[in-house]
């Protein structure tokens, strides 16, 4: 287990979730499916990072194919110190272990973890990391993410693996982006979000609210609007995402690599065996929603029917990121983690995602930061980061 | 009663590119172990993200002009879910929603007349892998995955086991022409969908899929019997007839229903969001309809028009290394029927003493046109000029040196014709007074013998000019 332990380390080392492939270590996106698999390459954010002189300290753990709240289902956490675990990249680097950590934001737990651990984590805007070395579930609204202490250590691991990877096709052409240059804030205006507050705890309420005092302070337009897109987009991408899950899982058959259960009798029970052992329940509760919405009976309401409101939810965003140049909610409802069991793990994800779902499923960029979210149209970091830049040093 | 066949093809070709359709692997036909050309990507480890190969997006274009249909100028890639050992990411790769071509049709001419095949659609899709029964163990080879394939489907418009054949040995000839397939066994695969009913009725009978039939042969047999099959159990009710797939068993020569569960799975496609649509824009098709080589059929008629024979048109189009040797040849200058004349029969001729057949032919156009006007400029007899064919083909020769070396020149000095030639009537007196007395025979061995004399080198033309003014004077 050893290789699931952060390692302690100077300044310049990198954690890296265990849902992206470094070369010869473990990689099992917290699955017992995977145990055992070494990848025989890199992700290639993992590559510029060495390249750039940075040192990877280690990998650290995920729920299982990051499906969960903020990282408490992985397999591997079962023998240690749970409470060590999660969010793992985020305590790390919350407690100066490392200096930045690299995460896999698909449904929102990165952000989540990186909120309850008073770190900052970007979700980029889909395209522009290259997703090559991820082990991939939701291929269409994942994004390799940073988490840093401040928004300056995310511009700066930002600057080395953000731009164009032939080897990913779904990577924008864009070589080269500007995440460094500071932007003048006073007078942009940020619009918070009366729906999602609502969902959300005094405390986490009192946070978002006193953020923007903050933000105002610095010249900051912040006024609370009513959009009642967030929900929608929430179940489509909880669709889109559960399917597209579904199907990438589905290599994991015991055939190949990983996890074998002993006992099977013929290549049906291979299958059933393998995969009933090696998933958890929260997992297992994903590829059978997946698997529903992508059945010929119901494709066309669930699947079909999250695509064009993917498209609508993706012009109403546009259309009001016309008149704000962000969007300040919470993370998650909750200030503080509260402990729940796994079988209840799809619907309390689910319904957390409302925060976080919609950056995924139309790809635009989120920053947590002072525990709360800034959203913003694409390519837009610049102004997030500026934002945030300005918050965190007025917190000081 | 008489009834009608009515038969729809899936076919499945395998594209003649260097790598594989979303990874860098490639020559797994010439792979000698199994699992030989594997990487992440095709054995569907995690991390690894399918790109896109254009040659393959190319490929499928032209065989879309081929076969007369509409390209579509966006298309996506969709997921085909199911679990086989052999399919490493338990999903294909293939096209549902927005195939790369559709609306096409195929012209056929048969024993029973004129037919239009209408084309459905043409989409690209991934190969699978392959499984090897050893004992109890199944062992697995990934050469193969993700070797790109397109597959075109037609409309039931067939109506014989004969029509079915000619349009896939129609499509095999274009293929090859066209460099979009070898079309070599079992790179062509074909899925048959089939039906009878009674001659007249406009409505479907229930249909049968017979899967995944890699022979000619065995397609045309999986036909007849298939259709015997439903019109006996029409007409003496054998048995009742579902609609179902079915496997071709060559060693009994009938077709046996799968299991169900393989049947009426539900593949759940949906849209492949690691493939970004891909869109063919006008410059990109222009490319591809430049590059697109001449239809068969324009090519046959133009062989025709050039006087070569039917036989050879055949032999020419079944190969398009050699049609396009001779269509070089021709562009350097070569009249076409001497330079197939040359290439089929010269050149098969002489691969055939060596053990060779014509696809092995290796010479370039540039040394076969030289040979070839060498020839036809008097520089070198024919007979030479096979020789110097010969010692190409056999030992790589070069052309103008080998003439030069092997002194076969046929500019020989008349003189010194004339001299041989008055040595040879010296020493055959006896063909002489037979030639006197009548015997047409001997001013041939008399011409057989300065041949030889001159070691086959001379301009046949001139010594036979010079034979007959010297027999004139004997």
């Amino acid at each position: 287990m050893n290789n699931y332990t952060v390692k302690l380390s100077d300044k310049g080392t990198i954690a890296v979730d265990d849902t992206i492939l470094v070369k010869g270590a473990q990689t099992a996106a917290g699955s017992h499916i995977l145990e055992g698999f070494k990848p025989l390459f890199s992700a290639e954010a993992v590559v510029r990072l060495e390249k750039a002189g940075y040192e990877m300290a280690g990998k650290t753990h995920v729920g299982e194919f990051g499906l969960d709240l903020v990282g408490e289902f992985s397999y591997y956490s079962e023998n240690d110190n749970e409470e060590t675990l999660k969010g793992a990249a985020a305590k790390a680097v919350a407690s100066g272990e490392v200096k930045a950590a690299l995460g896999v934001d698909m449904n929102g737990a990165t952000r989540r973890a990186a909120a309850l651990s008073g770190v900052d984590f970007l979700k980029p805007t889909y395209g522009t990391v290259s997703r090559y070395g991820i082990i991939s579930c939701a291929a269409s609204g994942e994004q390799m993410g940073v988490y840093a202490g401040n928004v300056e250590g995310i511009k700066e691991v930002m600057d080395v693996i953000a731009g164009y990877d032939e080897k990913d096709g779904t990577c924008l052409r864009e070589e080269k982006y500007d995440y460094s240059t500071e932007l003048p804030i006073s007078g942009k205006k940020v619009c918070m979000i009366k729906e999602l507050m609502e969902k959300a705890d005094e405390e986490t309420v009192a946070r978002v609210n006193a953020y923007a005092e903050k933000l105002r302070a610095a010249g900051v337009i912040v006024e609370e609007i009513s959009l009642n897109i967030f929900d929608v987009a929430n179940t489509a991408w909880q669709i889109l995402m559960t399917a597209e899950t579904c199907n990438n899982v589905s290599r994991y058959d015991g055939v190949k690599f990983g996890y074998r259960a002993a006992e099977y009798k013929n290549i049906d029970e291979l299958y059933v065996n393998t995969r009933t052992e090696g998933f958890n329940f929260l997992t297992k509760a994903v590829i059978l929603y997946g698997s529903d919405v992508l059945s010929k009976n119901r494709y066309e309401d669930c699947y079909g029917k999250s695509l064009k409101v993917r498209r609508v939810i993706a012009e109403k965003f546009a259309e009001l990121m016309e008149q704000y140049d962000a969007v300040l909610t919470p993370v998650c409802s909750k200030s503080a983690y509260t402990a729940y069991e796994i079988d209840k793990a799809f619907g309390v994800v689910f319904e957390e995602s409302v925060f976080t779902a919609v950056a995924n499923l139309i790809g635009v960029p989120a920053l947590t930061s002072g525990g709360v979210q800034l959203m913003g149209k694409a390519f837009s970091e610049n102004v997030l980061l500026s934002l945030a830049g300005s918050a965190e040093r007025a917190g000081k | 009663m008489k009834y009608e066949i009515v038969i729809g093809l899936e076919t499945h070709v395998e594209l003649n590119t260097k790598s594989k359709i979303f990874c860098s692997c490639g020559g797994h036909s010439e792979a000698k172990e199994p699992n030989d050309c594997v990487c992440p990507a095709c054995s569907g480890m995690p991390g690894m993200l399918p790109v896109m190969n254009k040659r393959v997006v190319e490929l499928a274009v032209t065989a879309g002009l081929m076969l007369n249909c509409e390209i579509s100028r966006y298309t996506t890639f969709d997921k085909k879910n199911y679990y086989y050992p052999d399919l490493p990411c338990a999903y294909q790769i293939t096209q549902l929603n927005h195939p790369i071509c559709t609306n096409g049709c195929v012209h056929l001419k048969t024993s029973e007349g004129e037919r239009d095949i209408h084309i459905k659609q043409i989409h690209m899709e991934e190969d699978a892998g392959k499984l090897v029964h050893v004992g109890k163990a199944s062992l697995v080879d990934f050469n193969r995955t993700s070797v790109p394939l397109i597959e075109i489907v037609t409309q039931p418009d067939f109506r014989s086991a004969e029509e079915v054949l000619v349009y896939l040995n129609k499509l095999k000839s274009m293929f090859r022409s066209g460099g979009i397939s070898e079309c070599e066994e079992g790179a062509m695969r074909c899925d048959v969908n089939i039906s009878v009913r009674p001659e007249g009725s406009t409505e479907f009978g229930v249909r049968s899929e017979i899967k995944n039939m890699a022979s000619f042969e065995a397609i045309e047999k999986a036909i007849r019997y298939e259709a015997q099959r439903h019109i006996d159990a029409i007409e003496f009710e054998t048995e009742e007839l579902v609609q179902e797939t079915r496997r071709f068993d060559d060693a009994t020569g009938k077709t046996f229903a799968m299991r169900n569960k393989e049947t009426e799975a539900d593949y759940r496609y949906f849209p492949d969001a690691n493939l970004m649509p891909i869109i063919i824009d006008d410059e990109w098709l222009e490319k591809i309809k430049a590059a697109k080589p001449v239809e068969i059929d324009e090519k046959a008629d133009a062989y025709r028009e050039a006087g070569i024979s039917e036989k050879e048109i055949d032999m020419l189009i079944h190969n398009h290394n050699v049609s396009k040797l001779l269509d070089d040849v021709v562009a350097m200058g070569c009249d076409a029927k001497n330079a197939a004349g040359w290439i089929l029969t010269d050149c098969v001729g002489i691969l055939r003493k060596n053990g060779k057949l014509l696809g092995d032919l290796t010479i370039t156009a540039d040394d076969l046109a030289s040979i070839i006007k060498m020839v036809d400029s008097g520089d070198v007899n024919r007979m030479s000029g096979r020789k110097i064919l010969t010692a190409v083909l056999e030992e790589g020769a070069d052309p103008v040196a080998y003439c030069k070396e092997n002194g076969l020149d046929a500019k020989v000095d008349t003189t010194v014709i004339e001299e041989i030639m008055d040595r040879v009537f010296a020493e055959n007196a006896q063909a002489i007074e037979d030639y006197k007395n009548g015997k047409v025979k001997a001013k041939q061995a008399l011409f057989g013998a300065c041949m030889r004399e001159l070691k086959n080198t001379a301009d046949t033309a001139v010594i036979k000019e010079i034979l007959e003014k010297k027999l004139l004077d004997v």
